[in-house]
C-alpha cells in the first residue's frame, strides 16, 4: 500500500478566524486526496440520511438538535483537528456534484443540508452565531444586558402572545431594523421600538436558515449547469466515476439508478403482491385484477414500480395485456396501451428510462373519481383504510397505531408501521420508496425461507438500460 | 319579559356645514372652486412638501425630483387625468387653475417623468417604476358600519367621530413609538374619514412587501360574511402594541363613550350582536336570560350596567372555556379598534387625495388634523368652500403680498401645516441630504490615491 505524503495545506479555515460553521459559498481551493474525496462524502451522506430519517419520524426540534450533534460527532470527525473543517467543506462540495443532477436529488439535498445547517447553528456558541450573521451580512446586533432589562417585560408579552417559550435572563435577542423582518412584523411576532424589531434567537435561526437555503438553491442550479457542460466530461477518468458510484452506492431518494434488484417473473407476481407490495401498489394491483383496467396515473405508478421490482418488458406487456384485453380487447391494447408501456421502459420516444415514483411523489398525487393511485394513507377514508390494513394482515393494535400516524399526516411512518406489523420486525430506515418496501420485504422473507433460490438469467433480445443481475442466494444459517 | 327599548332620540345629521349667507348655494360648485384655486389653495406649501428639499440650491438637490411625481386630476364630468406631472410651482398652479379639478390625487415619485413614460417603454426593462412614495393610510368610517348605530353610510356625527379620533391615536403612537417615524401628517378626508401621510425618507423608500407588513401589523379586524366573531385574539397574552392601544385608548373609548353614544346594549338585537361574539354558549345563555328578566330600573345606564355584567361573568373565572380568555378585549376591539383599508397602504402606486382639496359632496376642505389634539377636532365645523369665500369677501382688502388664506379660517390650517409638519420635515430633509452628500464626498476623497 502506497503511503501518500499529505501535502501541507496553506491555511485552514480555523486559522483564518472564520466561523466554525461554513456557509459553503465558494468551492475551496484545497488539495484533496482522491480517496478522501469519496470517503468524506460517504460520511457526510450518513449524516444527511440520518437527518432525513429523523425528520420523517417526526422528531421534535430538541430531539433533532441532539440527533444532529450525535450524527456529526459519529461521522465527521478527523484525527487531525485542523482537518475537520476541510472535511466538512470538501464533503459538502462533493455531494453537491452528486446531488445537483436531477430535480428530485436537488430538492432532497437542499432540504437536508438546510436542516443540518439550522441545527448546527443552534448548537453554536453565541459568538460563533454572531460570526455567521456577519458573514451573511445581516445587520443584526445582539441586545445588551442593560437594554434587555428595560424591555424584558415587553419581550415576555410578545412570547406569550405567540405561545413561545418565555425569554430567560440569558436569552439572546437581536436588534434588527424592522424593514429586514417583514414577516415577523406582519404577524406581530416581535416587539418593535423606535424602528427596531427585537428578534428572538429561534426566529433568527429561521431567518438564517432561509438565507442559507436560498444561497444553496442558487448554487445547486449553477453546479448542475457546470457539471453538465464541463465537469462531467473533463473529469470522466477521475472524479466522474466516483460521483456516479456515490449516487449508486447509496440509496438516494430515488430508485432510478440500477441497483441490486432481483427480478420478478409473472407466475410469482400474485404471491409477491400479497406478501411484499406496499399498500399503494397492492391496491392498484388488486383493482387491476378486479376491473381489468387502470387509468393513466394508476398505470404509471404501478407500471414503473413493477419495472423497478424487476419485471421485464416482455413480461410487463404480457401482464398488462392479459388484464386489459378482458376489458378493451387485445387489439385495442396493442394499439393504445402497449406503446406507453414500452415508453416507460425507455424503448420509445426520447428513450428516457423513467424512474419509479418515490413516496414523496406518490403522496403529492391526488386521485379523483375512478383513480386508484396516490398514497392510500393520505386519501382513503378511515373506514376503507382500516379494512385495507386488515386485509394486509395487520392486527387491530397495529391498525390503531397506523391510524394515529395517519391522523397526524405522517403517511410514510404509517406505511413503515404497516411494514413492521406484517413482517414482525422493525424497519429502522423508514419507508421512503415503494420499491424499498418491496426489497426490504423480500430480504426478510428470503432470509426466513431458508432455501436456495436461483433467479433466471435473462436471454432477452432487448437491450437493457441497467445490467440484469442474476443472483444466487445461498443461505448461511 | 321584554327588553325595554331604549329610546334613541338621536337624529341622523347630514353634515352639510354652516351657511353663513343663505344666498350662497350650499357646499360646492365649480365657480366657487375656481375662486378657491385662485385665492386660497396653498400651492407653495404643497410644492415645498413634494420637493422634500430638492428645490433648493445645494449641489445634492435633484432638480428632476418634483417633476417625477405623479398627480392626477378628476374633472367635473368624472373625467380622469392620470400621470400628470409638473416642473415647478408655477406650472403646478397653472395646471390646477386651468383644469379646476374636483379632486387632486398624489401618486408616487417615479423613476422617470410620468408624462414621458412612453418614451421609455421601448427599452423593455421595467424602466418606468415607482421609486419613492409616502407610507399612507386611509380610514373610512363606513368600514365601521356594522358597529355604529348612530349613522350609516356617508353620514358622520359627533357620536361616531370618536372612532376616528381613536384610530388616529392608536396608529399615530405606533408609527412613532414602534416604527420610529417622525414626519406624520393626518388629514381630514372631507367627509367621513381621515388619511395619514408618513413622509420620512425611510418611509418613502419602503418596498411593497414592507408596506404590507406594516399594514398587517395594524390589522386586527378580519371581517367577513362568514364569521360572527371578526376579532380573534389568540395567545396567552396580547402583543404590547395591542396592550398599549387597549389601555391608553380603546378601553376608555368603549366604556366612557361608545357604550352610551351607540347604546350598545339598549335593544335585544344589539345585545344579541355582542352575545354572538362570545364563543361559549353557556355564558351567552346566562347573560341573555339575565337581561331578559330585567323589568325595571333606570334605563339611563343600562349599557354600562350590562357591560359590567358581561365583564364580570367572563372574567370571574367561573367559565373556563377555550377562547374566553380574551373575550372582553375582543369585544372592545370589535367596536373600537382602527379599521384600515389595507389595499391603500400596500402598493407604492396607490393614489391618495391631496390635502387642501375640497370635497365635492360636502364642500369641506381637507384640512390637517393635529394628532396631539385630535379629540378636539370637530368634522362639523371644518371650513366649507362657501364659508371661506364668504370670509374672503367680508375680509376687506389685505396688503399686497399678504396670503389670502390668512384672512380666513383656512389660515389656521395652513399655519399648522407649516409649523407642525412642513418645517420640521424640510429641516430633516436638508440635514439628510447634506450628510449623505458629505459622506459621498468623503468616500471619493478616500478612494483617491496619489
Amino acid at each position: 500500500m502506497e503511503i501518500v505524503r499529505r501535502p501541507q495545506l496553506k491555511s485552514t479555515a480555523i486559522d483564518r478566524g472564520v466561523p466554525t460553521l461554513p456557509l459553503y459559498r465558494s468551492a475551496p481551493s484545497l488539495e484533496v486526496r482522491l480517496e478522501d474525496f469519496e470517503l468524506y462524502a460517504i460520511d457526510r451522506l450518513r449524516v444527511l440520511t440520518g437527518i432525513s430519517d429523523g425528520l420523517s419520524r417526526g422528531k421534535r426540534p430538541e430531539e433533532m438538535e441532539k440527533l444532529v450533534a450525535e450524527l456529526w460527532k459519529a461521522n465527521m470527525r478527523h484525527p487531525q483537528a485542523s482537518e475537520v473543517m476541510n472535511k466538512d467543506i470538501i464533503s459538502h462540495f462533493v455531494l453537491r456534484l452528486v446531488y445537483c443532477r436531477t430535480e428530485d436529488l436537488r430538492k432532497w439535498f437542499l432540504s437536508m443540508e438546510t436542516a443540518l445547517f439550522r441545527y448546527r447553528f443552534r448548537l453554536q456558541t453565541a459568538e460563533a452565531q454572531r460570526a455567521v450573521l456577519a458573514e451573511f451580512q445581516l445587520p443584526y446586533k445582539a441586545v445588551t444586558t442593560s437594554e434587555f432589562e428595560v424591555i424584558k417585560d415587553k419581550l415576555t408579552l410578545v412570547a406569550r402572545s405567540i405561545n413561545q417559550t418565555l425569554p430567560t435572563a440569558d436569552a439572546i435577542f437581536y436588534k434588527v431594523p424592522f424593514q429586514e423582518v417583514p414577516e415577523l412584523v406582519a404577524g406581530r411576532r416581535v416587539f418593535l421600538s423606535d424602528g427596531y424589531a427585537y428578534v428572538a434567537m429561534n426566529q433568527v435561526v429561521s431567518l438564517v436558515a432561509t438565507q442559507f437555503r436560498s444561497l444553496l438553491s442558487k448554487a445547486l442550479t449553477l453546479t448542475n449547469r457546470k457539471w453538465m457542460s464541463t465537469i462531467r466530461e473533463q473529469e470522466k477518468d477521475r472524479l466522474t466515476p466516483i460521483v456516479e458510484a456515490l449516487s449508486m452506492s447509496y440509496v438516494g431518494p430515488d430508485y432510478s439508478v440500477g441497483r441490486e434488484f432481483g427480478e420478478l417473473s409473472l407466475k410469482d407476481i400474485d404471491n409477491v403482491a400479497k406478501s411484499s407490495f406496499p399498500l399503494c401498489m397492492r391496491h392498484l394491483f388488486d383493482k387491476l385484477r378486479e376491473d381489468h383496467h387502470l387509468k393513466h396515473w394508476g398505470r404509471m405508478q404501478l407500471g414503473l414500480f413493477l419495472k423497478g421490482v424487476g419485471l421485464k418488458l416482455d413480461d410487463a406487456l404480457a401482464f398488462w395485456k392479459a388484464e386489459f384485453s378482458q376489458k378493451v380487447g387485445a387489439e385495442r391494447f396493442d394499439k393504445e396501451y402497449a406503446y406507453s408501456i414500452r415508453h416507460n421502459y425507455g424503448k420509445e420516444g426520447k428513450r428516457v428510462d423513467y424512474t419509479p415514483y418515490s413516496c414523496q411523489k406518490i403522496i403529492s398525487l391526488t386521485p379523483s373519481v375512478g383513480d386508484h393511485h396516490g398514497c392510500p394513507y393520505r386519501h382513503f377514508s378511515e373506514e376503507n383504510l382500516r379494512a385495507a390494513l386488515c386485509k394486509m394482515g395487520v392486527n387491530s393494535g397495529g391498525v390503531e397505531d397506523v391510524m394515529d400516524k395517519v391522523r397526524h399526516k405522517h403517511y410514510q411512518l404509517a406505511c413503515t408501521l404497516t411494514f413492521e406489523a406484517i413482517h414482525g420486525c422493525p424497519n429502522d430506515a423508514g419507508i421512503n420508496h415503494p420499491n424499498q418496501y418491496f426489497s426490504d420485504s423480500q430480504k426478510i422473507l428470503k432470509s426466513k425461507v431458508k432455501c436456495l433460490r436461483i433467479s433466471f438469467l435473462l436471454t432477452s433480445v432487448i437491450d437493457w438500460e441497467f445490467p440484469p443481475i442474476s443472483t444466487v442466494h445461498s443461505l448461511h444459517p | 319579559m321584554v327588553i325595554e327599548e331604549a329610546v334613541n332620540g338621536r337624529d341622523d345629521m347630514l353634515i352639510d356645514g354652516q351657511m353663513a349667507d343663505q344666498d350662497l348655494p350650499s357646499g360646492f360648485n365649480p365657480n366657487f372652486l375656481k375662486l378657491y384655486y385662485a385665492k386660497l389653495f396653498p400651492y407653495g406649501d404643497i410644492f415645498r412638501w413634494m420637493s422634500y428639499g430638492n428645490d433648493g440650491k445645494h449641489p445634492a438637490c435633484d432638480k428632476s425630483y418634483f417633476s417625477r411625481r405623479e398627480l392626477s386630476f378628476t374633472l367635473e364630468n368624472d373625467i380622469y387625468l392620470r400621470f400628470l406631472s409638473f416642473n415647478s410651482v408655477s406650472e403646478l398652479e397653472k395646471g390646477i387653475r386651468e383644469k379646476c379639478p374636483f379632486k387632486i390625487d398624489i401618486g408616487p415619485v417615479y423613476s422617470v417623468d410620468p408624462a414621458k413614460r412612453h418614451a421609455y417603454a421601448q427599452s423593455g426593462e421595467n424602466v418606468f417604476k415607482p421609486v419613492e412614495r409616502e407610507l399612507i393610510f386611509d380610514i373610512d368610517i363606513t368600514d365601521y358600519d356594522d358597529v355604529r348605530y348612530c349613522c350609516s353610510g356617508a353620514d358622520v356625527c359627533l357620536d361616531c367621530w370618536p372612532l376616528m379620533t381613536a384610530a388616529i391615536r392608536v396608529i399615530n403612537t405606533a408609527l412613532r413609538d414602534d416604527f420610529g417615524f417622525r414626519h406624520i401628517l393626518w388629514v381630514y378626508s372631507g367627509r367621513r374619514g381621515v388619511h395619514c401621510w408618513v413622509c420620512d425618507g425611510k418611509a418613502r423608500r419602503l418596498t411593497n412587501e414592507q408596506r404590507a407588513a406594516i399594514a398587517d401589523y395594524f390589522r386586527v379586524y378580519k371581517g367577513s360574511e362568514n364569521s360572527k366573531k371578526k376579532v380573534s385574539l389568540t395567545g396567552h397574552a396580547l402583543h404590547p402594541f395591542l396592550v398599549r392601544s387597549y389601555t391608553e385608548v380603546l378601553k376608555d373609548l368603549f366604556e366612557q363613550t361608545l357604550l352610551s353614544s351607540q347604546q350598545i346594549f339598549s335593544t335585544e338585537d344589539k345585545c344579541e350582536k355582542v352575545l354572538e361574539m362570545i364563543p361559549d354558549e353557556s355564558v351567552s345563555a346566562e347573560l341573555r336570560g339575565r337581561w331578559q328578566k330585567r323589568s325595571s330600573g333606570s334605563k339611563d345606564n343600562i349599557n354600562a350596567v350590562r357591560w359590567e355584567h358581561l365583564k364580570h361573568t367572563l372574567q370571574s373565572g367561573r367559565h373556563k372555556g377555550q377562547g374566553l380568555r380574551r373575550c372582553v378585549e375582543e369585544i372592545v376591539f370589535s367596536f373600537s379598534y382602527p379599521r384600515l383599508d389595507m389595499e391603500v397602504s400596500k402598493h407604492m402606486n396607490h393614489l391618495l387625495k391631496a390635502p387642501f382639496c375640497v370635497h365635492p359632496k360636502t364642500g369641506r376642505v381637507c384640512v390637517p388634523i393635529d394628532p396631539a389634539h385630535c379629540h378636539e377636532f370637530d368634522p362639523t365645523t371644518v371650513p366649507t368652500l362657501s364659508q371661506l369665500l364668504q370670509e374672503l369677501n367680508s375680509g376687506g382688502m389685505g396688503q399686497e403680498g399678504d396670503n389670502d388664506w390668512d384672512r380666513t379660517s383656512l389660515g389656521e390650517s395652513v399655519r399648522f401645516f407649516r409649523s407642525s409638519f412642513l418645517e420640521p420635515l424640510l429641516k430633516s430633509c436638508k440635514e439628510e441630504m447634506e450628510s449623505a452628500y458629505n459622506s459621498k464626498l468623503q468616500q471619493s476623497k478616500n478612494s483617491m490615491t496619489w
